[in-house]
This record gives structure tokens, C-alpha cells and sequence, in this order.
């Protein structure tokens, strides 16, 4: 039997790396936050722009600051004994094989397809036996029931339609944005409490 | 050759083709592509020497842009 203090104790020894704190990386940091996991490492080099709040798991008076301090405190008002890690840096190979070499589960959380391709390229070939999470496809609005979650490799994960790329017609929004981020938290905690058959993803 | 693609069966004439022509058959246009052989990462620039047999368990995957 798995309570919520026995999740809470496996889940208090546990490290998640979380690439990119925008939409997906900000929400599913608050997400793994509030359910006890241990320690949290996040990397980002952006500032918080008002733009950013139609989605952002950021709040009006932060603008300006850089993301990775801004979402360390905000993870700090949900739980102040989470360790957080913040690296301030714009990520490449290298410094995703250095930073996130501890973690157990790492979390794709990038905006740019490039930035995706190139953390499935490193993390693959680096840390082979390392689940990672992808977000893929979650831009414009409605169309929930497109959204999933699949196992598409050893170790690699993808949440959301697949399709839906950001553009003028379909900006990434809240609601979507946060199902794909929820999503791809929830695919963290099947792996880190595990089960991950495809049925119980 | 009958193979898995994407988690779903799939079957070809040949008996077996790199996975750039897999990609060129399929008409797999996306500009940015993860492939993986029997869950093993395949490089963009092996695509053209990598080879896909009967049995084998293809993932091809479109990467999108937001987050």
C-alpha cells in the first residue's frame, strides 16, 4: 500500500533536474514541489517578461528577475525545505551533463525544438539509463483529449498532442501549457514511485 | 519486412532499408526528427548507414516547438 506518507518518503530523497523554467519547466516544478520531492535542480538563463504570465507560474511583481531565483522562491512558499539548485546559464551538452549528472528523473522543459532535440541527444547517449521527460506539442487552446503521455524509447517519455506548434494562431496558453507541464510531473512520479507500464502512465 | 514503427506495425516490400529511406518512404518532412533503432539513439548523421530488419522496433519522433 502506497499512502501519502510512504510517497512522501520516498519522494523526500529524490532529485529532479528540470531544463528550461518557463510554462512546463515553472508548472511542473510547483507540481513536484507541493507533492514532496526532495530536491529540485533548475536551469534557465531568461527573465521574467509580462508576457510570460499568461502561463508562467510567475506572479506580477517578479518581472524582470531572472526565472531559475524567481521560481526558487516560489517553490520556497510551498515548501520551504525543498533544496533548489538554481544554475543561471543557458544550457548546452555540457552543462547538461554536469548539472543534472545526479538527478533521477531529468524534465525537457524548453520552448525551441532544437533545444528538445538537442537535450534527447545528449542525455541519451550521456546518461543512458536516465528517464527523461519530453513536452511536445501544446500550443493554442481546447483539443484536450489530444493530449498524452507515451513511452516512446528506453527511458524517454513524451507528454502532449505531438502536433501543435506555437505560432501567431496558436500561442501557448495556461491551460494547455499546464496540462502538458502537470502531465510530464505526473510521468516523473510514475517513474519515481515505479510503475511506469505504459497503462499507468 | 514487417517492423514496429512507433508503436505501431508496419510492413514494407523490402527486406530491409538505412533509416534515411525509411524516413524518405514514410515522407517524414519534419525538420527537426529523434530517431531511435530497437530503443537505441540513432544520430542524424547515421541515418544513412544505420539499417532497419524484420523485427526491428522504429521510433520516429517530430519534435514541435513551445513550452
Amino acid at each position: 500500500m502506497m499512502n501519502m506518507e510512504n510517497m512522501k518518503s520516498i519522494l523526500s530523497k529524490k532529485t529532479v533536474g528540470i531544463a528550461g523554467c518557463g510554462g512546463l519547466g515553472s508548472n511542473c516544478a510547483a507540481a513536484l514541489a507541493r507533492i514532496g520531492v526532495g530536491k529540485l535542480i533548475i536551469a534557465d538563463f531568461d527573465a521574467i517578461d509580462a508576457s510570460n504570465l499568461n502561463r508562467q507560474y510567475f506572479f506580477w511583481e517578479q518581472i524582470g528577475q531572472q526565472k531559475v531565483f524567481a521560481l526558487a522562491d516560489n517553490i520556497h512558499y510551498i515548501d520551504p525545505m525543498i533544496e533548489v539548485i538554481p544554475h543561471d546559464l543557458k544550457l548546452g551538452p555540457a552543462e547538461i551533463i554536469s548539472i543534472f549528472a545526479d538527478c533521477d528523473v531529468i524534465v525537457e522543459a524548453f520552448d525551441l525544438a532544437e533545444m528538445k532535440q538537442m537535450i534527447i541527444e545528449t542525455v541519451g547517449p550521456e546518461f543512458p539509463d536516465k528517464p527523461l521527460v519530453i513536452g511536445n506539442g501544446m500550443a493554442g487552446w481546447g483539443y484536450s483529449n489530444t493530449i498524452k503521455t507515451q513511452k516512446v524509447a528506453d527511458n524517454i517519455y513524451v507528454c502532449g498532442d505531438g502536433i501543435t506548434e506555437i505560432s501567431e494562431d496558436l500561442p501557448p496558453l495556461a491551460p494547455r501549457v499546464g496540462i502538458v507541464a502537470h502531465m510530464q510531473a505526473n510521468t516523473v512520479l510514475s517513474i519515481l514511485l515505479g510503475n511506469t507500464n505504459q497503462e499507468a502512465l | 519486412m514487417n517492423i514496429t514503427l512507433n508503436n505501431r506495425p508496419d510492413a514494407f516490400d523490402e527486406d530491409n532499408m538505412t533509416f534515411e529511406e525509411l524516413i524518405k518512404k514514410k515522407n517524414f518532412t519534419f525538420k527537426l526528427i529523434v530517431t531511435k533503432l530497437n530503443g537505441k539513439l540513432v544520430k542524424k548523421d547515421e541515418r544513412s548507414e544505420v539499417v532497419i530488419n524484420d523485427g526491428d522496433d522504429v521510433t520516429v519522433l517530430h519534435l514541435v516547438s513551445g513550452g
